[in-house]
């Protein structure tokens, strides 16, 4: 089989699409279902960039053949809020964190993987789930802390936390609503 | 930065169809791809078909095998790090797991996987290396069993025999007590390759096993260094540096993109004495959990 019709779940919808057997599973949701949010960097499993969920857990979709998804569910940004903001989401944009975006999507993923496993997470826990994911512009801080402010508004983030976060001293966790 | 070569992709569901599918010129298995893909995309190996192994029976799981431990082939880094068992029955492997490259690569990336890629560097070497871990292959004549010992035969070499799958792991529960450590030296921290590894384990009668990684063409023990600290269950300064002296005659690093010659054996030293140290504590109870970094923060 050099070439194979596979489907996912993408973001809750079965999609069909055509794939050669070397495509990979990001160039199969950019290339074939125009799913353009997971990002090619290095291309080869050290950036984080092209972070989807598959299955639930974070994966480098760089490397995963196109072709293994088959029938498996596959979880983008556009997907992880379930039709709504994830709270990653709303508490990255309410802190500025991302400046050129890029790996925008591959960090909430990653976050969001995190939140659903551990829903408390200490700072340090943050920074080892985002660890293989490289931002070139925020120096990380900011992240961190809107990972551990989404946690604490999800109903399991600690108050501990937020306060090792370097850099989070002086600032509201966020978590109000 | 696509996948250039044209394959085939099978992903078959019994033992012998795996086993039949490997068996044919240009064949390679693929169970995470994390190290395959990698080499796909670099025009490294080319092959005629590439075989899924995650259809197999039994392919995952990490379950008791009597006193002993078994990881199937499939076994990811992240299983490894979400099971007690393991934490308790090989701690070494289980602290390396959680320095293995990325939560998105252990997602995927299979102990066994680690080992059959065999490159200097591998992180699950060392652990498995001190564990007296057992590799279980399975070949069309049946099954055999490899000690770890004799797994590593070069750069990316292996004594897996051509064709044959991993179908586990046994790592020996060993009883009593044990203490363990891995350091793994990388350029930031974070996710990186080693520049150098050393991994630790004592025993409850003060036995040492002590292997070093990405200071030789393979992962290995260290066994000159193993026998300066035999029968000292609390090694102190003099010992360990003895040790440490010993280790950096025994490393056998070269210069390369990720460190030089000298500052891998010097650091080899500086490793040795410091998880030798952390695992002496840790049979005795005290010293930090299994976990990150644990020795870069106790020097902090």
């Amino acid at each position: 089989m050099k070439t194979a019709t596979i489907r996912m779940k993408v973001n809750g919808d079965w999609r069909r699409a055509e794939v050669r057997s070397g495509d990979t599973l990001l160039e199969a949701l950019r290339g074939r279902l125009g799913v353009h949010s997971p990002k090619e960097g290095c291309g080869r499993g050290d950036c984080g960039a092209c972070t989807v969920l598959l299955d639930g857990r974070a994966v480098r979709s760089c490397l995963v053949l196109a072709v293994e998804a088959d029938g498996r569910e596959v979880t983008t940004v556009e997907g992880v809020g379930g039709g709504k903001m994830h709270a990653v989401q709303e508490e990255c944009i309410a802190r500025n964190v991302f400046q050129c975006g890029f790996c925008a999507p591959g960090m909430i993923l990653a976050a969001a993987a995190l939140l659903a496993k551990n829903p408390a997470p200490t700072a340090k826990e943050v920074r080892e789930a985002l660890a293989g994911n490289l931002c070139r512009c925020t120096g990380y801080e900011p992240i961190v802390e809107a990972v551990l402010a989404a946690a604490k508004r999800m109903g399991g983030g600690r108050d501990e936390a937020t306060k090792d976060a370097k850099f989070a001293k002086g600032k509201k966790g966020g978590g109000k609503k | 930065m696509s996948i250039a070569c044209e394959f085939d992709y099978v992903k078959p569901t019994s033992w012998k169809a795996a086993l039949e599918a490997l068996g044919k010129e240009g064949a390679w298995a693929l169970a995470g791809g994390s190290d395959l893909i990698a080499w796909l995309r670099d025009g490294a190996v080319q092959p005629e078909v590439v075989v899924d192994l995650k259809g197999l029976p039994g392919w995952s799981g990490i379950e008791k095998d009597g006193s002993a431990l078994r990881l199937a082939g499939g076994t990811t880094f992240a299983e490894v790090l979400e099971n007690e068992a393991v934490k308790k029955a090989a701690p070494v492997l289980w602290e390396a797991a959680g320095m293995v490259a990325s939560v998105g690569v252990r997602n995927r990336a299979t102990v066994a996987g680690n080992v059959c890629s065999a490159v200097p560097c591998c992180d699950a070497g060392p652990a498995l290396l001190v564990h007296g871990a057992v590799m279980e292959v399975r070949t069309k004549s049946g099954k055999k069993e490899i000690p770890i010992e004799q797994w590593f035969k070069g750069p990316r070499k292996t004594a897996l025999p051509k064709g044959a799958i991993v179908a586990g792991i046994r790592l020996p529960a060993g009883g009593g007590k044990q203490g363990g450590a891995f350091a793994k030296l990388k350029r930031y921290r974070g996710e990186d390759l080693a520049q150098a590894s050393v991994a630790a384990r004592v025993d409850g009668r003060g036995n040492w096993r002590i292997a070093l990684g990405s200071v030789g063409p393979v992962p290995y023990l260290a066994e000159r260094t193993a026998a300066v600290l035999k029968g000292c269950k609390a090694p102190d300064e003099k010992l360990l540096a003895k040790a440490a002296e010993v280790a950096e005659e025994e490393a056998r690093p070269i210069t390369d993109i990720r460190a030089s010659e000298t500052y891998r054996r010097l650091m080899v030293g500086v490793m040795v004495k410091r998880a030798a140290a952390l695992a002496a504590k840790r049979l005795a109870g005290e010293g930090p959990e299994y976990g990150l970094n644990c020795m870069e923060e106790e020097a902090e």
